[in-house]
């Protein structure tokens, strides 16, 4: 006697789908629950990664070639000095294309004089080489910046934090600041400079300036290389030695768009939490569509008792049921993901990152969505199965 | 001729302490045979139907559907036998309220095998063997009652079965209606069918030709 057939991929996707189609409302509201697990997950993945991609690109924009030297301490924890010849000596190694220079002052910058002495703002006072912009990837947003004639006169320009503490949001003619006990004119106000951040929160004058005005004693503090990209490591392993042959303990050599590469390696750190809120909610979701189909199987019990006086098996009811939980789920999570990518699309634009969700992350969420539609659909489906035929009829 | 369906001393116990459904029932039906069984409630007729219709095992005696003892089959058969070799008729139609006429039809194959394409095609023709060839995309809750019926029984016999199995196909329908499934069950006997209804109506059961009565499990007459 032959068994009863297998049923076709076709018809079975046709009776998963039915209680779907003939119950929207309820079908949608059950899904919910995965939708906004899954779309929790591929948001966070797909904007973390988005996020990364544009502290990348932005690190490629800058340039990886910038290599910074800075006076360190001495045996005795002072301050050390970088000696004066020191940005020239660099100068000379061979693949360094640029080699710029800032020297900090004692003075302080106020608004103006009326404002305490102690109000610093810590906004420091700098000399600058002219083409310190240049050389850190940084720009002019108002103004002009110095050139050789305004360096040597009581004029200074704005890193974008100084200026934001200082309450300077433009630049007109005439407008001063109080520096060391004098006026100096406001030459511009400078874009924030993601590789020098301290040069941000620094008022910056020329180095002739600084030594005429603010008894700067002309002591570079720190010095900007660009370097052949190729070779930055080689430079990197001379540069304290060339900068102070006497003492090369003394100079702190770093490339600071390292630390932007692991700045943005670590920013992944709050995302464990979120993940987290999304698995819970997959939980939750997983419980409604099974109490969902619960109901679904107690409610369509005359159409199983139909089914199997039409010959299916317990295995055909089984299968019926586990695919519309499979399906249910799988609706949900497809919603999820869309919901995911439109969150990071909208997002990452708006902050001007490239857009970029994992593949890991979509086919993770469906992943999730079907093992929990299985999961979720399995007892129901059992439930179903076991049902005797004549039980099943006899309702109604 | 081997008999379509044949039962030999059938019993049918529920439960404990047993409450008796079946009592020895035997009886035997020859294809071409359009049979009733009238009982009235709680005489056995409904428990015999899903013995018949190898919906339950019975507790003791034999079953044979086209001469194969129904016991010697595993459940995975006994589906594939209701697949090929019955079909049932209910009281209440039990068709699916959001698909065509057609494809509920249709769905009398679904576990037998046949590919899509050949069900539609056999649906169309047993649709039109109940006179319903015009309405193959109504939907049930467009139809009057008489015609759900028709459709369940185009359902039944969408398989060319060896046996339909009836149970009071009648009893949701007005009499007037009622009289139009019967006249149409007379004439797909005239056509061929095995038919076998279940009523617990005694003027229906007297339109056919053989009349089995039953009470208390037993049966109390037969011809």
């Amino acid at each position: 006697m032959a068994s009863s057939a297998r049923l076709a991929p076709s018809d079975l996707a046709r009776m998963a789908s039915v209680g779907l189609r003939t119950r929207r409302l309820r079908a949608s509201l059950s899904a919910l629950g995965i939708a906004i697990g899954v779309a929790a997950i591929v948001a966070v993945l797909g904007l973390s990664a988005s996020s990364q991609a544009g502290l990348l690109a932005e690190i490629d924009r800058l340039g990886t070639n910038l290599l910074t030297v800075t006076n360190g301490q001495t045996l005795f924890g002072q301050t050390a000095e970088l000696p004066k010849r020191a940005p020239g000596m660099i100068g000379r190694i061979g693949p360094v294309t640029e080699v710029e220079e800032t020297g900090s002052t004692s003075a302080n910058a106020y608004r103006s004089p009326l404002i305490p002495s102690l109000n610093t703002n810590a906004i420091s006072v700098q000399a600058a080489s002219l083409g310190l912009l240049k050389a850190v990837g940084c720009t002019v947003a108002q103004g002009r910046s110095l050139n050789a004639a305004t360096a040597r006169l009581p004029v200074a320009i704005l890193g974008a934090a100084a200026a934001e503490r200082l309450g300077i949001d433009r630049i007109y003619p005439g407008e001063r600041i109080w520096v060391g006990g004098q006026w100096f004119y406001l030459a511009g106000i400078l874009t924030p400079a993601a590789l020098a951040p301290e040069i941000d929160s620094s008022v910056l004058v020329g180095f002739p300036a600084a030594e005429k005005y603010l008894g700067f004693d002309g002591h570079p503090t720190t010095v900007y290389v660009r370097t052949v990209t190729s070779q930055v490591a080689a430079v990197q392993s001379v540069l304290a030695a060339t900068a102070d042959p006497k003492a090369p303990n003394e100079v702190d050599v770093s490339q600071p768009s390292a630390a932007l590469t692991a700045r943005a390696d670590a920013q992944s750190a709050l995302n464990g939490l979120f993940l987290g809120l999304g698995a819970v909610s997959l939980l939750v979701g997983a419980v409604g569509v099974a109490n969902i189909m619960l109901i679904s199987v107690l409610e369509r019990r005359s159409e199983i008792g139909l089914r199997r006086s039409l010959g299916a098996t317990r295995g055909h009811i089984r299968i019926q049921f586990l695919a519309e939980a499979v399906l249910l789920a799988l609706l949900g999570g497809a919603a999820g993901v869309a919901a995911g990518i439109v969150t990071t699309v909208v997002y990452a634009s708006n902050r001007g990152w490239s857009v970029d969700v994992p593949a890991a992350a979509w086919a993770g969420g469906l992943g999730a969505a079907l093992l929990i539609g299985a999961a979720a659909g399995l007892l129901p489906a059992i439930r179903a199965a076991r049902l005797s035929p004549t039980e099943a009829l006899r309702t109604v | 001729m081997t008999p379509v369906l044949e039962l030999d001393g059938v019993t049918k116990r529920y439960g404990e302490p047993p409450v008796w459904a079946l009592r020895g029932v035997s009886f035997a039906v020859e294809p071409r045979e359009l049979v009733a069984i009238v009982g009235p409630s709680g005489s056995g007729k409904s428990t015999l139907l899903h013995v018949l219709g190898t919906l339950e095992r019975p507790s003791a005696g034999h079953v044979s559907i086209t001469g194969v003892d129904v016991a010697e089959l595993s459940d995975r058969e006994l589906a594939g036998l209701r697949a090929r070799s019955i079909g049932f008729v209910f009281q209440q139609f039990f068709l699916a309220e959001h698909s065509t006429i057609q494809d509920n039809v249709a769905d009398g194959l679904l576990y037998a095998g046949v590919r899509a394409a050949a069900r539609h095609e056999l649906a169309r023709e047993a649709l039109a063997r109940v006179g319903l060839a015009d309405r193959l995309s109504a939907r049930p809750p467009q139809l009057s009652g008489g015609e759900r019926q028709r459709v369940a029984i185009a359902r039944a016999l969408v398989g060319r079965p060896a046996i339909m199995l009836a149970d009071e196909p009648t009893g949701n329908l007005d009499s007037a209606t009622g009289q139009q499934i019967l006249a149409l069950l007379d004439e797909l006997h005239a056509e061929g069918a095995t038919i076998l209804v279940i009523t617990h109506e005694h003027e229906i059961a007297e339109r056919f030709r053989r009349q089995i009565a039953m009470r208390d499990g037993r049966i109390v007459s037969d011809g």
